[in-house]
């Protein structure tokens, strides 16, 4: 059976080029980067080319970038490392309530610390209003951090408007971009963002390897100390082949951003219209026009999460849900909950994200195939009854 | 020209049978461990056999075992994660100077946090006491970290008998095992240690990944915050390819450990004797009998060690110094100084590390090449030339 | 790491030696920091006619030895005094950034022995 993968926000397929631009880093070109003969050498190499394409993907400089083992690790690293480092200056941290985990459980990890944290909510669509932020600032406050775009709803934040904000209070600005970059065009530059958190596997790069942005003369503490890798600002060997995938993945979104934004832009809405058209209580979540390409996240009412991704899994088709059994947990996505969202209905939320390998034709099977599951659930449902 | 690599404890080439298992998770199955249908089903399988493979290697049981980004995490996850979770008992922590720096910077980090730290020191072999170990316990000691072996000078310590002592006053036990696991048994439970760090990247596995072992009720805080992933411990998708490469490696480690042990030791033995006899004026650093199969480090009197390994890279050799040139810094290597050499014998220290792929040939070439090397090295340099004139101190 | 006109002086070290009876001789560097420099120079009306070095430190020490013992050969006094560790390491078409500092000390030791030269006229 032909899969279908509809869910490129929790991972993508590592891309052919991106594979093999890493072969040579795991077979003869092993070397340690920290050492001096010639092997070592090449992979040092191979490391500043990735991390100029990874520059340029986002408009930094080279040197502003610090190569981590993933996304997670660059938000705590930045977020841990600010508070650190700032933690004479004051102690308030502002976020939102529609953050990834890895930014919310380090806040409450900066908490249990003595950090006081605000989690700003969000409005019906998941967006953070930033005149909420600008209330939100006190003479404590040293860092706000706040999602460039959603990973569950897609809906992409006013980082920019935010940023204006921030930086006039001579705050230090972070923004866990890893579900953006790649996909829209980010400008850390444009936004005037101090810290970006950005990831290789959402971008059809390797996992296990991610990047923290620092702005040039910000000063924050290290998370991993060792070695004197990165500049003496993150131990431990490098992860040369992985590092140097990220860098090709970059580089090919980097060429092909806008016009694949713009496809999967336009096979999304194809996707949420024949949604509209073949089913009835529906609803999208997220923000209509400021969302990720791509993305479609619908709650469908009567019918429960994962039974639904199980139903399609078993029809080759991969996507998620904000179900809480989907999720390991007892509750409902926090997100969907923050916009909203009653608990039943967020647990009947289907998220299909769509990626550089969907075709119009993928689109058209799961809306032929997604009907008949919907009425098969809700003819068992009491629900519906 | 053929190189031969002779780094093995920087970093080891991956090796190819762990290559093709990772392939699969490199191409088609690529799906996040987490997703519940069945491209997520499968990666969560491939790093359920992994984590028995890795936990096998050390006699350890599959949900001891934490993946991570690599060794040094593992360094500070064990150490920040213990002292944060300890900090209500105590707030001293016992290490050695000759410690990786992993484990060395994360102490002087805790250190800054208010944490005390007693840095042991070494004998001339680089080996700890464990009554100094026993010494330097308080009523405030809450942990003991000890690296296995060194990374430098291959000294093999006495972990066992060190945990016996730290088990009996009930202190939580670290063990840096970077350079170990793979290389010689280790055996958690016959050391009794609590934490104990790995690293893929040095037994033939991937770069990018290591692992923590936390015993069973043994509770640390976490180092890195967000998704459950690894039993909610070490948040971040997993790094599938890596953590099956490295599954694959532990398994083909512990398939011939006994065998690879024993040929390397051969051929380390058979380079250090041939270094002797065809050179003057070199020394052995490190432990004769307690060190690492495979380790040769030396120090070649009157020479740098940058200059030697550039020469050997032209020469197709691939080796290491503890040489501060080497290092980045001013300082030539701590563990050297740890171990009472002065500053210009430790500048000319180098580090010969075999792997399982060197061959006798390879340890015959460089024999050939190196005493010319250092005898035109010594031919430049002021100090053997002082030492000619009889003004120079031999050692 | 270094480039190629490093490289080379490095494997093709030029004028290493002593020189017998030297007119002056400088030495610079302590093996603790890693890098130790002897030159020694004949000197005849004024002019720089013979020079020799030994150098024990890295490759980045070795090239820098054996590039002063190039740029000063034939020079007068006045023009080897103005040579400095910044020039040579142009003269090797630059140095890891590293290097600046703890390996680029070779003009020093040139001076050095220069001096050491004008000590023994004076006496």
């Amino acid at each position: 059976m032909k899969r279908i993968y509809l869910d490129h926000n929790a991972t993508t397929s590592l891309d052919p080029e991106v594979l093999k631009a890493m072969m040579p880093y795991l077979t003869g070109e092993f070397g340690n980067a920290s050492s001096i003969y010639e092997c070592g050498r090449m992979a040092q190499k191979a490391v500043v080319e990735a991390r100029e394409k990874v520059a340029r993907l986002i408009g930094a400089q080279s040197d502003e970038l610090f190569f981590t083992s993933g996304g997670t690790e660059a938000d705590n690293w930045a977020l841990k490392g600010a508070a650190e480092a700032l933690r004479d200056k004051g102690n308030h941290i502002i976020t939102t309530v529609i953050e990834h985990h890895a930014v919310l459980h380090t806040c409450e990890y900066l908490e249990e610390q003595g950090f006081e944290v605000t989690y700003l909510p969000v409005d019906e669509y998941g967006l953070v209003d930033p005149a909420a932020v600008e209330q939100a600032i006190t003479d404590q406050t040293i860092i706000v951090s706040v999602m460039y775009a959603n990973n569950e709803i897609g809906t992409i934040e006013p980082v920019e408007e935010i940023g204006k904000i921030v930086k006039e209070k001579g705050i230090l600005y972070h923004i866990d971009a890893v579900q953006a970059v790649g996909k829209i065009p980010v400008d850390v530059n444009a936004i005037g963002v101090d810290l970006l958190s950005m990831s290789a596997h959402k971008l059809y790069g390797p996992k296990g390897v991610g990047a923290l942005y620092i702005r040039k003369g910000v000063k924050i503490n290290n998370l991993l100390h060792g070695g004197a890798q990165e500049r003496n600002q993150r131990a431990g060997t490098e992860n040369v082949a992985g590092i140097v995938g990220f860098g090709k993945a970059a580089e090919l979104s980097c060429d092909n951003l806008i016009e694949t934004a713009e496809r999967l832009t336009r096979l999304g809405d194809r996707l949420a219209k024949g949604i509209t058209e073949k089913m009835d209580h529906v609803r999208f979540n997220g923000y209509p026009l400021h969302r990720l390409p791509g993305h479609v996240n619908v709650s469908i009412e009567f019918v429960e999460g994962e039974a639904l991704v199980m139903s399609l899994d078993m029809q080759g088709i991969s996507v998620s849900s904000g179900s809480a059994c989907a999720a390991g947990s007892a509750d409902p996505s926090h997100v969907l909950l923050a916009i909203g969202l009653p608990h039943e209905i967020a647990h009947g939320s289907l998220r299909m994200t769509l990626g550089k390998d969907s075709t119009e034709a993928d689109v058209d099977e799961v809306l032929t195939i997604l009907p008949r599951i919907v009425e098969k659930l809700r003819a068992m449902s009491p629900l519906y009854q | 020209m053929k190189r031969i690599y002779l780094d093995h404890n920087a970093t080891t080439p991956l090796d190819p049978e762990a290559l093709k298992v990772m392939m699969p998770y490199l191409t088609e199955e690529f799906g996040n461990a987490s997703s519940i249908y069945e491209k997520g089903r499968v990666t969560k399988k491939a790093i359920a056999e992994a984590r028995e493979k890795v936990a096998r290697l050390i006699g350890a049981q599959s949900d001891e075992v934490f993946f991570t980004g690599g060794g040094t995490e593992a360094d500070n996850w064990a150490i920040k994660g213990a002292a944060e979770s300890l900090r209500d008992k105590g707030n001293h922590i016992i290490t050695t100077v000759i410690e990786h720096h992993a484990v060395l910077h994360t102490c002087e980090y805790l250190k800054e946090h208010g944490f005390e730290v007693t840095y042991l020191p070494v004998d001339e072999y680089g080996l700890v006491d464990p009554e100094a170990v026993k010494q330097a316990i308080t009523d405030q000691t809450i942990l003991v970290s000890v690296m296995y072996a060194n990374n430098e000078i291959g000294t093999i310590e006495p972990v066992a008998e060190i945990g016996k002592i730290v088990k009996e006053k009930n202190i939580l036990y670290h063990i840096d095992a970077v350079q170990a696991v793979g290389k010689i048994p280790v055996d958690v439970n016959a050391i009794g240690v609590d934490l104990l760090s790995m690293s893929a990247h040095k037994l033939y596995g991937p770069k990018g990944v290591g692992a923590l072992y936390i015993r069973k009720g043994t509770q640390i805080k976490n180092l890195i915050h967000g998704g459950a992933q690894e039993r909610m411990r070490r948040a971040g998708t997993e790094n599938v390819a890596g953590i099956v490469g490295f599954g694959k490696a532990a398994e083909l480690a512990f398939d011939h450990l006994s065998e690879t042990e024993e040929r390397l030791t051969q051929l380390r033995d058979k380079l250090l004797n041939g270094m002797m006899e065809k050179m003057d004026h070199v020394r052995l650093n490190g432990h004769p009998i307690h060190r690492l199969p495979g380790n040769v480090n030396v120090s070649i009197e009157f020479i740098e060690g940058e200059s030697l390994l550039i020469s050997l890279d032209m020469k197709g050799i691939s080796a290491s110094s503890g040489s501060a040139c080497t290092s980045g810094s001013l300082d030539p290597s701590h563990v050297l100084l740890a171990i009472g050499l002065p500053h210009e014998i430790a500048h000319g220290s180098l580090r010969v590390t075999l792997g399982k792929e060197n061959t006798e040939a390879d340890v015959d070439y460089l024999l050939d090449i190196l005493p010319e090397i250092v005898q035109k090295l010594r031919a430049m340099s002021p100090l053997y030339e002082a030492y000619l004139k009889g003004e120079g101190n031999r050692v | 790491m270094y480039s190629e006109k490093v490289m080379d002086h490095f494997s093709h070290p030029r004028n290493v030696g002593q020189i017998e009876n030297a007119d002056g001789t400088g030495q610079v560097g302590n093996a603790k920091c890693g890098d130790i420099m002897k030159i020694d120079l004949k000197i005849e009306d004024d002019h720089i006619v013979d020079v020799k070095f030994k150098t024990f430190g890295c490759g980045a020490a070795v090239a820098t030895s054996s590039m002063v013992t190039e740029m000063v050969k034939g020079k007068t006094i006045e023009a080897a005094l103005a040579i400095s560790n910044k020039a040579v390491a142009e003269a090797l078409g630059g140095l890891p950034p590293q290097k600046m500092h703890c390996s680029n000390l070779a003009a020093d030791a040139l001076h050095e022995a220069i001096k050491d030269y004008q000590k023994k006229q004076a006496q």
